[in-house]
């Protein structure tokens, strides 16, 4: 259970203010709003990289308000993928079980096991130039996936994808959360995508937030 | 004319005039720059740059300039990359401050920086650790005075390679587990390989060319503190011109030739595949 209790965050002129919601472990939640309403502050904020000004985040029992990213454990998947460059797919996939000094047999095995599950084996070693944008979207999601997070932050992961890969992302979104249950909070701006993916929609409009269960 | 890439509009009457004077603008200013190398290799004949090399004292010069900016290059990206990360990623009191004093040895007239060197090296502390350590007229003053200028131009190339890498990469890395330090030597370092070059190419070709601030904080003393900068205003001043048209020459060359390399990589690694050995 991620819990948000009376959040407030300023960046610069703009705040959010008192923002609250809970969504129930294994949820998919999504979050939408206008653009400039403050989605990847939100999303930021739960993941840790921006600081709040009062409210508590909490993930089950733990509250995480003050802890570093590293230690949240959660799943970030940014707008732009933010690929790391200089890495092989391999590398990129087995990142964050190489910072936490996993065995390397260990890492080649959840490598191999999430890019078959992602359909990406091929690219393993590639470097990131030249890939497609649904491609550099399901290594972004086999990166986040790889050290098993309580809960993964999309921020547009659809948007600047082709509709028949769009499609196919979205049957992967589903498989990801029927496989492993993760609780998932998604931003979006297409009511589609919320209609099929979400059982929760969380509205953001001037700084307030309405929560709809779906 | 070769114009804007993608840009293939037909031309009219007054875009051609406008590119004319375009290209005769510029075109002025890359002749002359062309006229003043082709003048120097003119004016030199292939025996003078071989009594050139012979010379002891020039060889001597040589020895100490390779060395004085391959130690200065090093001392510059040590200093370069922190700051210029920190400068670009960091909102700390005074960073407004600590910005404008890194670009002051940008804009001093290279002979103050010499000048308050020597100044500095008088003070109590100063001369103390000359005691230990002289640095003045000896050759870590040479390096110390390329240092300060060479310096400021790699920091203000790592603070803008800095800027142009999104912190996105990074703030991912720190929700997959690493720490502050790890972010940036796992992911921004890097990433930030091609700026590095940049960076050490220009810090070198800087310490190369820098001349005010050694003739008055080192001196021009053949043998100790003699770099080629100073072997082409000794050798000028005892009128001997052939020589220091020779030594200019070599000089010019290897500016190019670092010019060169920077280029070439540099295009290589824009293109996205690493090259793979």
């Amino acid at each position: 259970m991620i819990t948000v209790e009376q959040l407030t965050i300023s960046a610069g002129k703009f705040a959010l203010r008192g923002l609250s919601f809970a969504l129930p472990p294994g949820s998919y939640a999504v979050l939408m709003g206008r653009t400039g309403s403050g989605k990847t502050t939100l999303l930021e904020a739960i993941c840790g990289l921006r600081r709040v000004e009062s409210g508590r985040i909490r993930l089950g029992t733990d509250d995480m308000t003050d802890w570093p990213p590293a230690r949240r454990n959660i799943g970030f998947v940014p707008q732009d993928a933010a690929l790391f460059p200089h890495l092989k797919v391999r590398e990129q996939l087995g990142f964050s079980l190489a910072v936490r000094n996993q065995p390397v047999a260990l890492i080649r095995q959840r490598v191999e096991e999430l890019a078959g599950w992602l359909g990406i084996t091929p690219l393993l070693e590639r470097s990131v130039a030249g890939l497609s944008g649904g491609e550099i979207q399901r290594i972004a999601l086999g990166r986040a996936l790889a050290f098993q997070p309580r809960v993964l932050c999309l921020d547009e992961p659809l948007g600047a994808l082709d509709e028949e890969t769009r499609d196919a992302m979205c049957r992967l979104l589903e498989e990801i959360q029927t496989r492993t249950g993760v609780t998932v909070l998604h931003i979006t701006h297409s009511s589609a995508e919320a209609e099929r993916l979400a059982d929760c929609v969380l509205q953001l409009h001037d700084g307030k937030l309405e929560v709809h269960h779906g | 004319m070769n114009r804007l890439a993608g840009d293939h509009a037909p031309l009219s009457g007054s875009d051609r005039r406008f590119y004319a004077v375009l290209g005769l603008i510029g075109g002025l200013y890359v002749f002359l720059l062309l006229a003043m190398l082709v003048a120097d290799a003119a004016y030199t004949t292939p025996g003078h740059l071989w009594q050139a090399l012979q010379s002891p004292e020039i060889r001597y010069a040589i020895r100490l300039s390779l060395l004085s900016c391959t130690l200065t290059t090093l001392l510059s990206l040590w200093v370069a990359v922190p700051l210029g990360y920190l400068l670009s990623r960091t909102r700390f009191p005074g960073r407004e401050i600590v910005d404008l004093i890194v670009e002051i040895p940008i804009v001093l007239p290279p002979l103050v920086v010499g000048l308050s060197l020597l100044i500095l090296f008088q003070t109590a502390p100063g001369r103390a650790l000359e005691q230990f350590f002289p640095v003045t007229y000896a050759i870590p003053s040479v390096i110390l005075a390329q240092f300060m200028v060479a310096c400021a131009f790699a920091v203000r190339t790592m603070r803008t390679t800095f800027d142009q890498l999104s912190p996105r990469p990074e703030q991912v890395a720190l929700t997959l587990g690493c720490h502050r330090a790890q972010a940036f030597w796992l992911v921004a370092f890097p990433a930030a390989r091609r700026g590095m070059l940049a960076a050490a190419t220009l810090a070198w070709a800087r310490s190369l060319g820098e001349f005010g601030p050694i003739l008055v904080f080192s001196g021009a003393t053949r043998f100790k503190t003699e770099v080629l900068s100073t072997t082409v205003f000794l050798e000028l001043s005892v009128g001997n011109l052939e020589a220091a048209v020779a030594v200019s020459l070599l000089m010019v060359v290897t500016a190019v030739a670092a010019l060169f390399v920077l280029r070439h990589w540099g295009r290589e690694t824009a293109l996205g595949e690493p090259r793979r050995s």
